[in-house]
């Protein structure tokens, strides 16, 4: 009677077996997966600490490496204008050039309006007169060193060495151009260390009405790349036709040569950081399989193929790769962000286009030097591990 | 027996020692190259600064006003005073001599040019060092345009410092229709053009000549304007911009001392008679904020490879500790007391460490050396001091990464542990 229902149970049992050698059942394999982590949580978490600096680590280089040019460019912005526009044979440019300017920037840039004619003073001296907007001039070059800006209106900026043979004592003086004479105001000293120091600077207005003259020159600080500010010039050179549309060399290559020095210093950095980096995963997760050999052979002993060992330590491997790589993204990103805040007085942005080079990368590296010790474990027998050999 | 066991298990575990020594090599050279590009990348981007043109500039004392629009001169050529040609070489004699990279001397001349009888036209002809060889004892020094504004661009070839061949600038070229060989009149002189000058600035619509020319023409030999110098300076702070008259002692000398602008302009002013010199502000107060950020960043980034290579220098120590447990197990059931065990893993740690940070120092020296010549041209020299230092950390950062292994192996029962159980 009792035959047919001992035979069940074992048969099921046979079916089951035969069912696991083909496939290994997921809850099992899962299961595998989460006690290994749960029982040596010492061991798992400096793995994964590991990974998760390492990880890090990459980021805040990949990141900076992809953004520090931006935060450059902005750096090389403050050495003024890279791009001029003059009027062509030294003529006036058109009224609206300024505008068209102005639109053609959409914000990424300043620009500053000059016009220029030689006056005399009172004793005869000859000296440049510059109409400007000082706002503008204000924010386009931030290296003049000014002791008060002109607010109301007559008020002039003069430099330094005009200063001293013009209005020694600050005190109000006459220039003459063609028969007109103008009574101008000192408001404060410009000092610069270059020509600047011998003009005096007017406001636009003031400048216009008592000369006639209208701006020749505009000076252009265009933000960005090189591509980006040869495509302003263009676009400046088909708006303002009656303009001759010019690079300032000096600024441009010094710009370039430097940012391109950065750069690839910095990649050489970055290279020998994520070597570096993965060099630490490798030996921590070399150290995490063998750690785990005994497992390794009991699993072995008890019957696993070749293939679900493998797939079992690179399944985990692959998971420690992946969430140390998420974790570290996240510090990374932190990191890169103070880094910006603490040196460049910005943020650095997050380039969430590193993520998936960082998590390949991971798991990659992980991958790779979890099959590394397996490879060398495969050809132990596992009756000589589990003695301890 | 210590220095046996030690012995022993270098000679014994030959696959795992290397692993870790290569970790620690590896490591130990990051940090090396890091170090030494770090500590280096301020000189090297201060010199590639220098490219935007000189940052500080002697005029004579007693000047009149600069009456200039759009490279036109229009003060009267011989109004104002100048500096003595002969006081050139004074530049290169003052305290931070070693700073300063490259001068320029200038001579502005309104002149009135002719070329085949197609019209005349007044231009300026500015006299310069295009590279002019100054003999400083037994060195000589190479200075002029050349270097100091590498941004000026030739067509035809650059005219040699003794020649009386000049320069077009491009514009100027264009309305006068010249070419590079062709002959112009200057101020009654036959002029060569030796080439056509692309700048973007002020030089386009202008000619260039060696020094002596402008001087022959102005009838003042040895007179010159301005002298652009360019020097290697260190980023300006409060105390740069102290007044060194309001200074004592100790102070004025630490002032002095330090390459700031102001205080190679004041030594400027010292060694040039009747002199006057100034920064040139666009220049010099950008390029601190630039070197400041560049100089900034590269710290931080050495930091995180200092910590990258700590980090893959502990784990390899623990992967070979964790690795011979059995041996701990193995000691203390032989009556070695904890002490005596940690002694040993110590000694081995410290002996790689040791071993691995040479080579990697060597290994990181090389490195830097590669760094510094593929991208900057130069060398990136590595201070000995940094040796010791290096070799410091190593041991440390290897004592640290074994630190934890070591306790865990030491705490270990020895019956466990060579039972083989975790």
């Amino acid at each position: 009677v009792s035959e047919p229902v001992s035979h069940a149970p074992s048969n099921v049992a046979r079916n089951v077996a035969a069912s696991r050698v083909q496939a290994p059942h997921p809850s099992m394999f899962l299961r595998m997966l989460v006690r290994a982590a749960i029982l040596r949580r010492g061991r798992a978490a400096s793995a994964l600490l590991a990974m998760v600096v390492a990880a890090a680590v990459t980021t805040t280089v990949l990141n900076l490496y992809v953004d520090v040019q931006a935060k450059l460019y902005r750096e090389f912005r403050d050495y003024g204008a890279n791009v001029i526009l003059v009027g062509r044979d030294h003529s006036s440019l058109p009224a609206d050039a300024l505008s068209h300017v102005d639109s053609t920037l959409a914000g990424h840039g300043v620009a500053a309006p000059f016009a220029m004619v030689v006056a005399r003073t009172t004793t005869g001296q000859p000296v440049v007169v510059v109409g400007t907007d000082f706002d503008r001039v204000r924010q386009l070059n931030r290296w003049w060193s000014v002791s008060n800006w002109p607010a109301a209106p007559q008020q002039a900026l003069v430099g330094v060495r005009a200063s001293s043979t013009v209005a020694p004592n600050s005190q109000p003086f006459d220039l003459a151009f063609q028969g007109r004479t103008l009574r101008i105001i000192p408001a404060g000293t410009v000092q610069t260390g270059a020509a600047e120091d011998s003009r005096i600077y007017l406001s636009l207005a003031d400048f216009a009405a008592w000369s006639g003259v209208e701006p020749s020159t505009i000076e252009v600080a265009a933000d960005g790349s090189p591509e980006k500010i040869s495509a302003v010039m263009n676009q400046l050179a088909q708006a303002i036709p009656a303009a001759d549309v010019r690079p300032v060399r000096q600024i441009v290559e010094g710009e370039a040569r430097v940012l391109g020095k950065t750069r690839s210093t910095l990649l050489a950095a970055t290279a020998l950081i994520v070597l570096t980096s993965a060099l630490c995963v490798l030996s921590t997760l070399m150290g995490w399989v063998s750690d785990r050999r005994r497992d390794f052979a009991i699993m072995k002993a008890l019957g696993a193929s070749g293939r679900l060992l493998n797939g079992f330590f690179a399944a985990e491997a692959a998971i420690l790769g992946a969430t140390g790589a998420l974790v570290g993204f996240i510090a990374g990103i932190g990191i890169a962000a103070w880094i910006g805040r603490v040196n460049f007085h910005a943020a650095v942005v997050p380039r969430f286009s590193v993520l998936p080079a960082v998590l390949a990368g991971s798991i990659v590296v992980t991958l790779l030097s979890a099959i590394l010790p397996i490879s060398l474990l495969r050809r132990v027998q596992p009756a000589a591990i589990l003695r301890g050999e | 027996m210590f220095a046996r066991l030690v012995y022993e298990s270098f000679r014994r575990q030959k696959r795992r020692k290397v692993l870790a020594g290569v970790a620690i090599t590896l490591g130990v050279t990051v940090a090396t190259a890091m170090i030494a590009v770090a500590t280096d990348i301020g000189d090297k981007i201060n010199r590639e600064l220098r490219a935007i043109g000189a940052n500080l500039v002697i005029t004579p004392q007693e000047d009149s006003l600069d009456v200039e629009i759009g490279g036109v001169n229009l003060k009267p050529p011989s109004d104002g005073a100048f500096l003595n040609e002969a006081d050139l070489p004074k530049i290169k004699e003052i305290f931070w001599h070693n700073n300063v990279t490259g001068f320029a001397p200038v001579l502005p001349v309104t002149v009135s040019i002719e070329v085949n009888g197609r019209g005349r036209q007044d231009a300026t002809l500015v006299g310069t060092y295009f590279a002019k060889h100054i003999p400083l004892g037994k060195e000589e020094f190479v200075t002029g345009v050349r270097s100091t504004y590498p941004w000026w661009k030739i067509s035809g070839s650059w005219p040699a410092d003794d020649s009386r061949d000049v320069l077009v600038g491009e514009r100027l070229a264009a309305r006068m229709d010249l070419k590079p060989g062709e002959q112009l009149a200057v101020s009654d002189r036959q002029l060569r053009v030796s080439g056509i000058l692309s700048t973007g600035g002020v030089e386009d619509d202008q000619m260039v000549a060696s020094l002596a020319l402008a001087q022959e023409i102005l009838g003042k030999p040895g007179a010159v304007r301005r002298i652009y110098v360019s020097a290697l300076t260190k980023p300006e702070d409060a105390f740069a911009r102290r007044d060194p008259k309001s200074m004592s002692g100790a102070v004025y000398d630490r002032w002095y001392c330090s390459p700031y602008p102001q205080s190679i302009a004041f030594q400027l002013v010292e060694a040039i008679p009747h002199s006057h010199a100034e920064q040139i502000r666009q220049v010099s107060q950008n390029e601190g904020a630039v070197l400041s950020r560049i100089e900034g960043l590269f710290f931080l980034i050495t930091l995180a490879a200092l910590f990258a290579s700590a980090l893959a220098v502990s784990a390899a120590m623990a992967t070979a500790i964790f690795e011979r447990r059995a041996e701990v197990g193995l000691m203390k059931a032989l009556g070695a007391g904890q002490i005596a065990v940690a002694a040993v893993f110590f000694g081995e740690a410290t002996l790689l460490a040791l071993a691995s940070g040479l080579a990697g120092f060597a290994a990181g020296a090389v490195l830097a050396r590669q760094i510094g010549q593929s991208i900057f041209n130069s060398q990136i020299s590595i201070q000995p001091i940094l040796l010791p230092v290096i070799l410091g950390i190593a041991v440390i950062v290897t004592f640290a990464g074994s630190a934890v292994a070591i306790r865990r192996a030491v705490s270990l029962d020895p019956v466990f542990a060579l039972r083989g159980a975790q």
